[in-house]
């Protein structure tokens, strides 16, 4: 596989003009959530506005930077930024640093891009929410965290924006925590994300370890002198981060649970952008992943295995929002195997993930513009019809499931197919098991996807007496098209004409022309087609015959994949109940055991010393006669022993 | 003479005062009884200062002494209050002070 | 201004103003409060001050140094100097007595004891943390590290919650017990020592010649007493009773101040003074550090007091900060020394805001609260935030000086820094556990009337969580005091840090 890597350009030109403003991308959200959270009741008349303006203004920031960019020669498009000396110690040596690059460009521009037309929604989203500055505020603070994460330079600073953002996400999910299933909810992600955080230390410490630095550039630099042990080791630990983070196999029990944030939150964090970190980080370490290929196969084998999942688990959900999410699962599956190729997937991945969170972000912001219509119900079982009376909603999300589901000229169908094809790519069994992975995870995607979007917009109207269902005002419908112009254009735009391989070459390598197993017409043709099969069952299943109001009981594998393919059965039965177990019987052992050996010194010390006082009688002369006693004794030893 | 029966009689008299002590229940007589062995340490103190030409045992003879008149003064006080107290000078009546 | 006795001025004052508060008449309660406020803050000045004139790269191992004989027949001199691991932790013990002070305003005014005598008792105690710390002659130290015990005695026995008499008792008796080791290992230290008149000073303490055998019982002996005070396990089951029974600030300045003077200990004595014996221990010594990580967490899941709940979690992070020491590492070292400071500041603040709450609900268990974010958002603020340092978020100070110790640790003990880090994830449980039962949910029926945060609890909270943040961002001012103390020690102790298994080509460093 011909691969070249200009890691060099990970290192950076000194940022001059408009790049040493880089630090007000992170700073002004970050001063947005600090106001807002610390400014209380007082910024409640502006909270919203204020909190809309700073990821707009970040936006600005970044599309000037972009176009700076675009101006500079390919190689000289990494600038990086030292802020400040922020741990040193002996010679670990860790800099607040950023560093732009293509890459990072790439996320900023979505996150501050599609952040700030989700901030416009949740204002009149949140319009009768008694705490939406709250709400405002830990967005910002979402944001500011989701843009250190791709802006720092080294993998401790990437570090606090990966928790950052983990914090975020639990506030968000939280938001409305007096509800104690949805402060469950929050706490579980955060604890599923800290299993991730673990392997990220884990893998710092081991880079530290091995090549005593922790910064991209001394890491990609050092990587090709490291063993393979060591850089599979690092890239297994990067794999359990990203599968933290991204919710794929084992750790995606989380995501389902976060649809108990308000539905703007869904839409940025748990499907358009942090969940998305992983991807973000498997490809911006491609260097170690390039020298441990064992530690690529398993990133592979967790995408495909992801993939499927979450496309099983998305056709049995009657929860909009959770069909949404199972599928955004599936999705990043695609996004993570694709990273797990190697160069030939590195920029698809990105690509889908772009695309991705345009038309993901636009799905859940629809389904949240369903939702408010319809008095926050989310069971689709009870919509149907709403496409007459909800007409904006309807179109725009109508492009994105075109969008998804991979329909000919829309954003998917660039992003997906390319992905599919490069699954195809190499020889022996891997092109066949991942590559047909992903072409039946194409089929299902295109069955769930229709199913959700004909069980709400079409059919018969099951609505519940109280509803009287309603187009959103335009501060939500606006972004919503925007959102939906990008669903259909922005694959168009990168796709057939290369710009994004292009555009990321220097960050990810190239390469060169790739020979698919199968050839490259048959594989559009299969996934066409299979996406045309599940679009015809899903229609013959859920527009042809009624949807009943109740959930049949449907096949054993229909009940498996409503319950999440039993993970929280299977996390709750290995690690809650015998967690649970081993903390009680430890709190017995600590008080018991421990503690009581202690206790037992000082019962035994004085239990003894009541017999003792036993000897004093009050008897003067039985003192007097244990005195001549103890007397004659000592003489009688100084005698024996002749002193 | 040999002074050694000075020492030998010292050591009667503190036999006879200690069995005193453990004998005897009267408190004074008890009382009388110390009083004869710390005589009969003053007795061996002098004779040994006499045997080996050295002031310190009749030195320490007049601190026995002193410290003897003093303790009779505390004594006596304290048995003449628990006699009024209880109406009895006997030593095993008196065993309050055990644990 | 270099000969000034910074360190005796800055012992003595808390001392005279103890006296004085504890003179005052009966019944001038609010004076005696505002005086020990007062007292306390011109010891904070006096701090920084101090610091400001403390130069981290001088060459004397000890700045402001004082030496005076005391008892020269065996060696004892009345010597203070700080370095800048001890300069680190008298600043917070600076910090924390006025912060106590004044989060401890109305917590004994219900007891039956004396108000005054309480006050009277933390300047006194704050008066022996800096001596305890400043005290660079081993018999001194020693001194001081007993007669801590008898002010924190009387504040957890005559001010503490129903079991008070049995964890006072039980406290004192566990580190007396620690202290009579130490007792022994340091008349052992005068006997090898050549018993000149300043026998005792650490300086002429280091590099003596001991026999093997002789030198493990004495670093058996100090380490034991240093154990117990900080404590590791499993020697820990003093600090639960006493932190849940003592008052808010007493457990404070317990779990934030006296305990850390067990780590203090391992680093300042036991590694230079008995570096081949500390070797020789640190297979057993990481053991027990990884286990109580491990144990103090899960322990910590399983409690149903939110203030033994809090013990527990130090115990875990105390694991950290022995692990650390031991390691021989810079960065475990530099590491566990912030991790003192940052512990300190992070402890403080979950123990006070908890201190509040209780002192509204009346109940410690955390099954008697629910829903408390709805009526009281700052007070649960706060708490998330306190939670979230002592969970060692990045951004928050705890971070920078967990994952130091972590990373510091990898290099020599892979194994144990792996364990170590699972520990990160159990903390993620205990916080988010505690902040789930006591503050979502519906209000409940006892909750429902609870006041916010007061203006005066707010400003018990703020500087503590504005350090936290700050440290967080921007540790360098205080790393770069502790570092060049820990090389110092590094180079007593003869340990250099591993270096990177595949070197790093030159120009790609920064």
């Amino acid at each position: 596989m011909p691969t070249t890597f200009a890691s060099q350009s990970v290192q950076g030109a000194a940022a001059t003009g408009v790049f040493s403003l880089s630090w007000l991308l992170i700073a002004l959200p970050l001063f947005g959530a600090a106001v807002l959270i610390l400014g209380g009741r007082r910024t409640d008349r502006f909270g919203h506005l204020l909190g809309t303006a700073m990821p707009a203004a970040s936006f600005v920031i970044g599309l000037v930077q972009f176009f700076a960019l675009l101006g500079r020669d390919a190689e000289d498009r990494a600038v990086s930024q030292h802020l400040y000396s922020w741990i040193s110690v002996g010679s670990f040596q860790v800099d607040a640093g950023l560093l732009v690059d293509q890459l990072s460009m790439c996320f900023v521009l979505l996150i501050t891009g599609v952040g700030t037309l989700i901030h416009i929604y949740s204002i009149g989203y949140m319009a009768h929410d008694t705490e939406r500055r709250r709400f405002f505020g830990y967005l910002n603070l979402f944001v500011a965290a989701m843009l250190l994460l791709v802006l720092a330079d080294s993998y401790l600073v990437l570090y606090v924006g990966w928790e950052g953002v983990g914090l975020a996400s639990y506030l968000l999910i939280g938001f409305w925590n007096h509800v104690p299933e949805y402060a469950a909810a929050a706490k579980k992600a955060f604890v599923a994300n800290r299993v991730g955080d673990f392997g990220l230390s884990v893998a710092i410490m081991i880079m530290f370890w091995q090549l005593g630095t922790v910064s991209f550039a001394g890491v990609f630099g050092a990587a090709d002198r490291a063993s393979e042990a060591a850089l599979t080791a690092i890239g297994l630990m990067l794999l359990l981060a990203a599968c933290g983070k991204s919710a794929q196999f084992p750790l995606q029990s989380w995501l389902g649970d976060a649809m108990a944030g308000p539905t703007p939150v869904s839409a940025l964090i748990h499907a358009a952008t942090m969940v998305t970190a992983g991807v973000y980080l498997i490809i911006r370490s491609a260097p170690v992943f390039e020298g441990a290929p064992d530690a690529q196969l398993v990133v592979v084998i967790v995408g495909a295995i992801t993939l499927l999942f979450g496309a099983i688990i998305g056709t049995a959900k009657d929860d909009i929002k959770k069909a949404l999410a199972a599928s955004t699962m599936s999705q990043i599956g695609y996004m993570i195997l694709a990273a797990g190729l190697g160069p030939v997937g590195y920029a698809f991945a990105i690509f889908h993930l772009l695309t991705h969170g345009f038309f993901k972000a636009g799905m859940f912001l629809g389904a949240g513009s369903v939702m408010h219509g319809m008095n926050d119900q989310v069971d689709m079982r009870r919509f149907g019809g709403l496409s007459s009376v909800m007409k904006v909603t309807w179109f725009t999300f109508l492009l994105g499931w075109l969008a998804i589901i991979g329909f000919p000229g829309l954003s998917g169908f660039w992003s997906k197919d390319k992905i599919i094809e490069a699954a195809f790519v190499g020889d022996g069994w891997r092109p066949w098991v991942f590559g047909i992975a992903a072409l039946i995870g194409a089929g299902v995607t295109a069955f769930y996807m229709t199913r959700l979007f004909l069980m709400t917009f079409h059919g018969e109207r099951r609505w519940t007496e109280d509803v009287h269902p309603h187009e959103s005002p335009a501060v939500m419908t606006v972004p919503l098209v925007v959102l939906a112009i990008g669903s259909a254009f922005l694959g168009l735009l990168l796709g057939p004409t290369g710009a994004i391989q292009h555009w990321l070459e220097p960050v990810v390598g190239s390469h060169g022309e790739q020979t698919t197993a199968l050839p490259v017409s048959v594989l559009t043709t299969l996934t066409v087609l299979l996406v045309a099969v599940g679009i015809g069952l899903a229609w013959s299943m859920y527009l042809r015959r009624p949807v009943p109001a109740t959930a049949p009981v449907g096949t054993a594998l229909t009940r498996a994949a409503r319950r999440d393919l039993y993970q929280d059965a299977v996390n709750e039965s290995l690690l809650m109940r015998p967690g649970q177990y081993l903390t009680r019987s430890l709190v017995y052992f600590d008080n018991r055991g421990v503690d009581g050996a202690v206790n037992g010194v000082a019962a035994l010390i004085g239990g003894t010393s009541g017999r003792f006082r036993r000897l004093q009688t009050g008897f003067v002369r039985s003192y007097a006669l244990s005195m001549l006693v103890g007397a004659a004794v000592l003489v009688g030893i100084m005698l024996l022993v002749g002193v | 003479m040999n002074p050694m029966n000075y020492v030998y009689l010292s050591a009667l008299l503190f036999s006879i005062g200690a069995a005193g002590v453990l004998l005897r229940r009267n408190a004074i007589v008890v009382f009388m009884s110390v009083e004869l062995m710390l005589n009969a340490t003053n007795l061996t103190f002098v004779a040994f200062a006499r045997m080996h030409g050295n002031l310190d045992g009749q030195v320490i003879a007049f601190f026995v002494m002193v410290v003897a008149a003093a303790e009779v003064v505390v004594g006596l006080a304290i048995i003449m209050t628990i006699f009024r107290a209880r109406r009895s000078a006997s030593v095993d009546g008196a065993n309050l002070l055990k644990y | 201004m270099t000969d000034f006795p910074w360190l005796s001025t800055l012992a003595a004052i808390p001392l005279v103003g103890s006296v004085a508060v504890a003179a005052l008449p009966k019944g001038r309660d609010l004076l005696a409060k505002q005086l020990a406020l007062a007292i306390s803050l011109v010891v904070l000045v006096v701090t920084v001050l101090m610091s400001l004139q403390f130069d981290p790269d001088a060459k004397a191992m000890f700045q402001f140094s004082e030496v005076h004989p005391w008892i020269p027949q065996f060696g004892v001199s009345y010597a203070l100097g700080v370095d800048g691991i001890a300069l680190v932790l008298i600043a917070l013990a600076a910090v924390l007595t006025p912060v106590c002070i004044l989060a401890s305003w109305h917590d004994v005014d219900d007891t039956r004891r004396s108000v005054k005598g309480y006050f009277a008792l933390l300047l006194l105690l704050e008066t022996f943390m800096v001596g305890v710390f400043a005290a660079t002659d081993v018999f001194l130290f020693y001194i001081l590290f007993e007669a801590m015990l008898v002010p924190m005695y009387f504040i957890i026995g005559s001010y503490g919650g129903a079991q008070r008499s049995y964890a006072a008792v039980k406290f004192l008796l566990y580190s007396l017990f620690g202290g009579l080791l130490m007792l022994a290992a340091v008349i052992g230290l005068f006997v090898v020592s050549d018993g000149g008149e300043k026998a005792f000073l650490f300086q002429n303490m280091l590099n003596l010649d001991f026999t093997p055998a002789t030198e493990k019982l004495l670093f058996v002996g100090f380490f034991t007493a240093f154990a117990i005070k900080a404590p590791l396990w499993p020697v820990h089951t003093w600090l639960p009773d006493a932190a849940a029974e003592a008052p808010p600030g007493g457990a404070v300045l317990l779990v934030g101040v006296l305990d850390k003077v067990g780590t203090f200990g391992m680093l300042r004595f036991c590694l230079p003074l008995f570096p081949d014996a500390s070797r020789w221990a640190t297979p057993v010594v990481i053991t027990l550090c990884v286990i109580g990580v491990i144990y103090g967490a899960l322990l910590a899941i399983g409690q149903t007091d939110m203030k033994r709940l809090i013990a527990y979690t130090s115990i875990s992070h105390f694991g950290f900060i022995a692990l650390g020491i031991f390691a021989m590492t810079t960065q475990g070292q530099s590491g566990s020394t912030l991790y003192m400071v940052n512990h300190g500041f992070s402890t403080a603040a979950l123990f006070l805001i908890v201190g509040f709450l209780i002192s509204r609900r009346g109940s410690r268990l955390i099954a008697d609260y629910g829903g408390v974010q709805r009526v009281a958002p700052m007070l649960a603020g706060t708490f998330l935030v306190a939670g979230l340092s002592s969970l060692a978020l990045p951004g928050l100070s705890t971070f920078v000086s967990e994952f130091l110790v972590l990373v510091g640790t990898f290099t020599r003990y892979q194994a144990a820094a792996i364990i170590a880090t699972g520990g990160i994830i159990l903390a993620s449980i205990y916080i988010l556990l505690m902040y789930q039962r006591t503050m979502t949910g519906q209000p409940t029926e006892g909750t429902r009337l609870l006041r916010d945060l007061t203006a005066r609890e707010a400003w018990v909270v703020a500087p503590l969580l504005a350090v936290i943040i700050g440290l967080g961002f921007y540790p360098k001012p205080v790393l770069d005091v502790i570092n060049p103390a820990v090389e110092r020690t590094m180079q007593q102790i003869g340990q250099t840090d591993p270096k990177p298994v595949v070197p790093v080509a030159e120009g790609t460093r920064k």
